[in-house]
């Protein structure tokens, strides 16, 4: 069974009295731990379609469905909730609170979301600082780790409540090629050893072939749907 | 709960200097608020003592009627001696009541023989009124000490001797129309004199109740009021209530009530001024919750403003609405409660200064009255809940907004 599925999916912003289409009717599915890429350039829709998939936004139209929940049925409430048990998220900017450790970052979720005890707690944290390599790094706060040392802490905090999706918006946007390449690599081996589904958005050639499945995005509709339409015209 | 006050402690010295700011506001407010309650509470209290204790008792009672005419000082409203028999015996029962005074009042002339003038005279039993008006005796500026006056006796006010020139040990003659109309006199030694509380104008002066009703050629034992002093003045009102309750059941043929029950502000124009101190005791609490409100909203809306990406970021990992609701609302708690102790403590401290310094004042006609401000413990209570309830609500805005944002505006926010 997919972990995400999509079909028809509409997306359209309303700004003043326009319409605005930012996601035209794709359909696609996402196997679990699988490593996938939305890739297109700006404005093309990546960021719109993660935003739904992670319960943030809901469809215009069509049907979207996370771990068999259709997420348009979730209210506020109902989403955040899904969100907290079920899917991680990577942020470009990392998005670390400032006035936490490391440790307490990567704690966040266990303790102000899913409230688990706090020696279990702590276990867990520990596990995937240990994963990530940043073990060492703990007792900092986010402004004294570098960039790359913040998104190993951001994948940690994704991690951390073992979720069954990750969602990472152009998480290697503020990364040199090398760090990205690495959080990149961390990343796969996170799959392979948490069995995550990893769904990220990137408009770099040069880490979308990173990615084990691709789905290009361009105006808004994936590019298999536009090859599919233009070989109906033909 | 702990782990929600944690993160929000730390919010809060993110901006120290912005916390400081704010918790300085909360402590300057409530150590003026605070010490204005000490100070002006203590100068109401014993301003009230002085007439209390000096002059008016706690309470009185009177016939209906009496207060309503009260400069005259009628002889025909006078309590029969039937009527004062059920008063003191109503007062006996009420378990709150210390002890009390009959007086019988009448205005009369006052001679020294070579210049006459009014005086308005009280009749007491000596033992009862010191009693009920223990500082009535301290302000005996000339005589000897010992029974209030005895009978024979006067006791007469400053102002009347150094105008009549008369001193201890003269002779003089009150003379007095009777309910009939009839005038009757009667010579008095001056045994003492009286110091006024209020300023010019006094003119009350003490002879012995027998002398009065003797004077007043009454056929009873008739009085005029009776002054009730309580064990413990902050149950005047309940007191009040019950008096009447027990009282208003004393009726006349017409089934109307004979009897009127006064507490002392009903008596004293300086009331007012008693209420004068309540309303601007009132009117700085007000200006205290506007600056915890202003200055805790405003810091509030500026945490909120500048965490905006913060905010979506929590939300968009899964943090419930009431979660980041309670981040920011703790936020709010934790300036109010940290500015309330810190300015509990401090005005604590300053009401201990000022009774250490102990600095005097003049009241009326009393010099060197030592200023001595104390706090009732409900006084901290009430001050110290109002802050952190208002600090709350301060919050309430801003934490209501952060947790109903948009994740994904949030997250876009530069």
């Amino acid at each position: 069974m997919a972990l995400i599925s999509a079909e028809l999916l509409v997306k359209t912003y309303r700004v003043g009295d326009i319409d605005v289409p930012a996601i035209k009717g794709v359909d696609f599915s996402i196997e679990p731990s699988s490593f996938v890429a939305f890739v297109g350039p700006s404005g093309s829709g990546k960021s719109t379609l993660l935003n739904m998939i992670g319960c943030l936004d809901h469809p215009t139209f069509g049907t979207l469905k996370v771990l068999d929940t259709d997420i348009a049925t979730l209210d506020r409430r109902a989403a955040a909730r899904f969100r907290g048990e079920h899917i991680g998220f990577v942020f470009q900017d990392f998005n670390l609170i400032p006035v936490l450790t490391v440790f307490e970052n990567v704690e966040y979720p266990l303790r102000m979301v899913q409230k688990w005890p706090a020696e279990k707690r702590r276990t867990q944290v520990l596990r995937m600082l240990e994963a990530v390599g940043m073990s060492d790094q703990a007792d900092k706060r986010p402004d004294q780790i570098s960039g790359g040392q913040k998104q190993r802490v951001a994948i940690a905090r994704a991690l951390v409540s073992q979720p069954k999706l990750v969602l990472a918006d152009e998480p290697t946007a503020n990364l040199d090629h090398d760090t990205a390449h690495r959080v990149l690599e961390l990343m796969k081996k996170m799959r392979d050893d948490f069995k995550t589904t990893f769904v990220f958005s990137t408009h770099d050639p040069k880490i979308m072939g990173e990615a084990e499945i691709i789905f290009t995005l361009e105006d808004g509709r994936l590019d298999s749907d536009i090859q599919q339409e233009e070989l109906g015209h033909a | 709960m702990l782990d929600v006050l944690s993160i929000a402690s730390r919010n809060l010295l993110r901006y120290r200097r912005r916390t400081l700011l704010t918790l300085l506001l909360i402590v300057i407010g409530m150590i003026a608020v605070l010490l204005f309650i000490a100070v002006a509470g203590s100068f109401k209290s014993m301003m009230v003592s002085q007439f209390t204790d000096s002059v008016l008792g706690h309470l009185q009672v009177h016939r209906k009627g009496y207060v309503a005419s009260i400069d005259n000082l009628p002889l025909n409203l006078n309590m029969k001696p039937g009527m004062v028999a059920k008063v003191e015996e109503a007062l006996k029962q009420n378990a709150a009541v210390e002890t009390w005074s009959p007086r019988v009042k009448f205005g009369g002339m006052f001679s020294n023989f070579a210049e006459t003038t009014s005086i308005r005279v009280n009749g007491i039993d000596s033992a009862r009124e010191a009693a009920t008006t223990p500082l009535l005796a301290s302000r005996m500026i000339e005589g000897e000490q010992g029974a209030l006056v005895g009978k024979g006796q006067i006791v007469i006010p400053v102002l009347l001797a150094r105008g009549m020139k008369t001193k201890i040990g003269d002779t003089v003659v009150l003379v007095a129309t009777n309910r009939d109309g009839s005038v009757n006199g009667k010579t008095f030694v001056v045994r003492g004199i009286l110091e006024g509380i209020s300023g010019p104008g006094g003119r009350d002066g003490y002879i012995h109740i027998d002398d009065a009703r003797d004077l007043l050629r009454m056929q009873e034992a008739e009085v005029s009021e009776i002054a009730i002093r309580l064990k413990d003045f902050s149950r005047l009102g309940q007191v009040e209530t019950q008096l009447k309750q027990v009282l208003g059941g004393l009726t006349n043929k017409e089934g109307k009530p004979v009897l009127d029950v006064h507490t002392w502000a009903d008596l004293s124009p300086f009331s007012s001024l008693a209420k004068m101190i309540d309303l601007m005791t009132l009117f700085i609490k007000i200006v205290l919750v506007s600056i915890v409100l202003v200055s805790v909203m405003n810091v509030m809306i500026m945490a909120v403003f500048e965490r905006i990406r913060e905010i979506g970021t929590i939300a968009a990992i899964g943090t419930p609405p009431s979660r980041i609701l309670s981040l920011f609302l703790a936020e709010g708690l934790m300036l109010g409660i940290v500015g309330t102790v810190a300015g509990t403590v401090l005005s604590l401290a300053a009401i201990f200064g000022i009774n250490l310094w102990r600095p005097t004042f003049a009241f009326g006609q009393q010099q060197n009255l030592v200023m001595a401000p104390t706090i009732a413990t409900g006084d901290v209570l009430t001050i110290a809940v109002l802050v952190v309830v208002v600090a709350i609500i301060a919050s309430l805005q801003p934490a209501w907004k952060a947790s109903r944002m948009d994740p994904i505006s949030a997250l876009r926010h530069v």
